[in-house]
């Protein structure tokens, strides 16, 4: 029985190896200047990690088959230095793989988060709020007007709270239920939240980013391919949180100007 | 066979005499200045919702019509209807349709049964912000029955949808059965009014509010126009 239990546990251990190893289910294609450092980052924790379960899977399966039935007269042997020698023993080597993943890690997440954007990045506001984003264009001016919370009527289509009556800022600001962007220029978006934690997640942009209440967050990237992606909320936020999405649309220079003329018209 | 004719003239002169004692009140509901633009809405997020618009809807607070004309505004009788208390036996209907709530005003009396019905492929979640009356939001996924709620006070209720942000309506729960809904042209009508001294009060969801007073003598129709000022923004 104890062998028949230590070869299901290999058997197991090398059928959950497989589709891995054979890149079954690849992730989706990366349209980020940046992705493929996040791709890069998941292929060697996916590496390690899968290395040491394979490796407690195996030695698991030696120790079930070897001594599992030691007999009226075996003696039980200890561990050199005992339990506390063992304690620390795998202190020592889970914290040394989980220090050695956060900072080889920290490389590709810095890149996108700690690393300012350049100067002349577009900036592009979004307000994740139950359960929709919103974002916002300065316009011309390059400035985003004042934001006035009490002001927010989403039935007039006030999303942000704007008074442009007196804001000279806020005049041109556009605000679009869609987000676009030109293709091959780095965006800095600047990420608030309306009401409760959200997040903002596109899969082809590895970029995932909790929306925490109170907090101005903000990341910068670059889109490579033309294209029309999904955002969605990955952050639990409530009832229509399964509803919370909205599209990004990465398209020409002159594509993109077009689609803000458009939008402009209709504010 | 005698009495039944002579009960059936009865009911048809009591009838006759009651219309012929009615007054109504008619009117026009007008702006001036000029009304802020009404944004168009972007409804991608849901695209079974986009689909059924093909021109983007806008938003429906103010909605005129020709000759200055403002629509969606209730006008009732807010003091000396004869009917209080008299709580219609139909059902009003309010429907969430293409992610809009149709209609965007919807009028009805204290304790009067409200059907709210969802034809949309999307679930919806419908939020009536009452401040007098008890506040509830019920989630309706597509093809389940209608909810049926009813409000036991009167009240000027805002209405939105907690998956929808754009989706906006309003309710007006009213303590009489003698009210109108301005159309088109702005006209409006209060029907069946006995002789007597009447408060009519013109509601808009943004404008604000405004009365009239109107004394009936006899079988006559009055006129009262209401006109509110725009708001640029």
């Amino acid at each position: 029985m104890a062998k028949f239990f230590a070869i299901t546990i290999i058997v197991i251990a090398i059928l959950s190896a497989i589709p891995i190893l054979r890149h079954t289910w690849v992730a989706p294609e990366d349209i980020s200047t940046h992705g493929h450092l996040i791709d890069e980052q998941m292929s060697e924790t996916m590496a390690e990690a899968g290395i040491s379960f394979l490796a407690a899977q195996f030695i698991l399966a030696i120790f079930v088959w070897r001594f599992s039935n030691p007999g009226p007269d075996a003696k039980i042997k200890k561990f050199p230095g005992g339990a506390k020698g063992l304690v620390i023993a795998a202190l020592l080597v889970v914290g040394i793989e989980v220090m050695a993943l956060g900072i080889f890690g920290v490389k590709a997440w810095a890149n996108v988060y700690l690393s300012p954007p350049s100067a002349d990045a577009m900036p592009i506001q979004v307000q994740a709020g139950q359960f929709a984003f919103y974002f916002r264009y300065p316009g011309p001016d390059g400035k985003l007007g004042p934001i006035h919370p009490e002001l927010i009527n989403e039935g007039s289509q006030n999303f942000y709270g704007l008074d442009p009556e007196h804001d000279p800022d806020s005049k041109d600001d556009i605000v679009t239920a869609e987000m676009a962007i030109p293709v091959n220029k780095e965006i800095h978006l600047l990420m608030h939240s309306k009401d409760v934690g959200h997040s903002f997640f596109v899969r082809e942009l590895r970029v995932q980013q909790d929306f925490v209440p109170g907090l101005d967050v903000s990341l910068h990237f670059t889109a490579t391919k033309v294209g029309k992606y999904e955002i969605v909320c990955t952050q639990l936020c409530g009832l229509g949180h399964y509803n919370m999405k909205a599209y990004l649309s990465v398209m020409s220079q002159p594509d993109f100007d077009d689609w803000m003329k458009k939008e402009a018209a209709m504010q | 066979m005698r009495t039944k004719q002579m009960l059936l003239a009865l009911l048809t002169l009591l009838v006759c005499s009651s219309l012929m004692f009615a007054g109504t009140v008619s009117g026009k509901v007008t702006y001036t200045g000029t009304p802020a633009k009404q944004k168009p809405i972007d409804m991608s997020k849901e695209p079974s919702c986009a689909k059924q618009h093909a021109t983007p809807v806008t938003v429906e607070t103010v909605v005129t019509g020709p000759n200055n004309a403002l629509e969606n505004v209730v006008v009732y009788v807010s003091s000396g209807a004869p009917d209080d208390g008299q709580v219609p036996s139909q059902a009003v209907t309010f429907e969430q349709k293409g992610c809009q709530y149709l209609p965007h005003v919807l009028a009805m009396h204290v304790n009067q049964e409200l059907k709210i019905v969802n034809s949309d492929q999307t679930s919806h979640n419908i939020h009536p912000l009452a401040k007098v009356n008890r506040e509830w939001n019920k989630s309706q996924p597509p093809g389940t029955p209608p909810i049926s709620e009813k409000y036991d006070k009167p009240e000027f209720i805002s209405v939105k949808c907690n998956v929808h942000p754009w989706m906006h309506g309003e309710f007006a729960v009213l303590n009489t059965n003698h009210y109108d809904l301005s159309k088109g042209g702005g006209d409006f009508k209060l029907p069946n009014l006995p002789p007597g001294k009447y408060t009519i009060t013109a509601w808009h969801e943004d404008y604000g509010t405004q009365t009239a007073d109107v004394t009936i003598t006899g079988n006559e129709t009055k006129d009262v126009n209401f006109t509110f000022k725009a708001k640029a923004y």
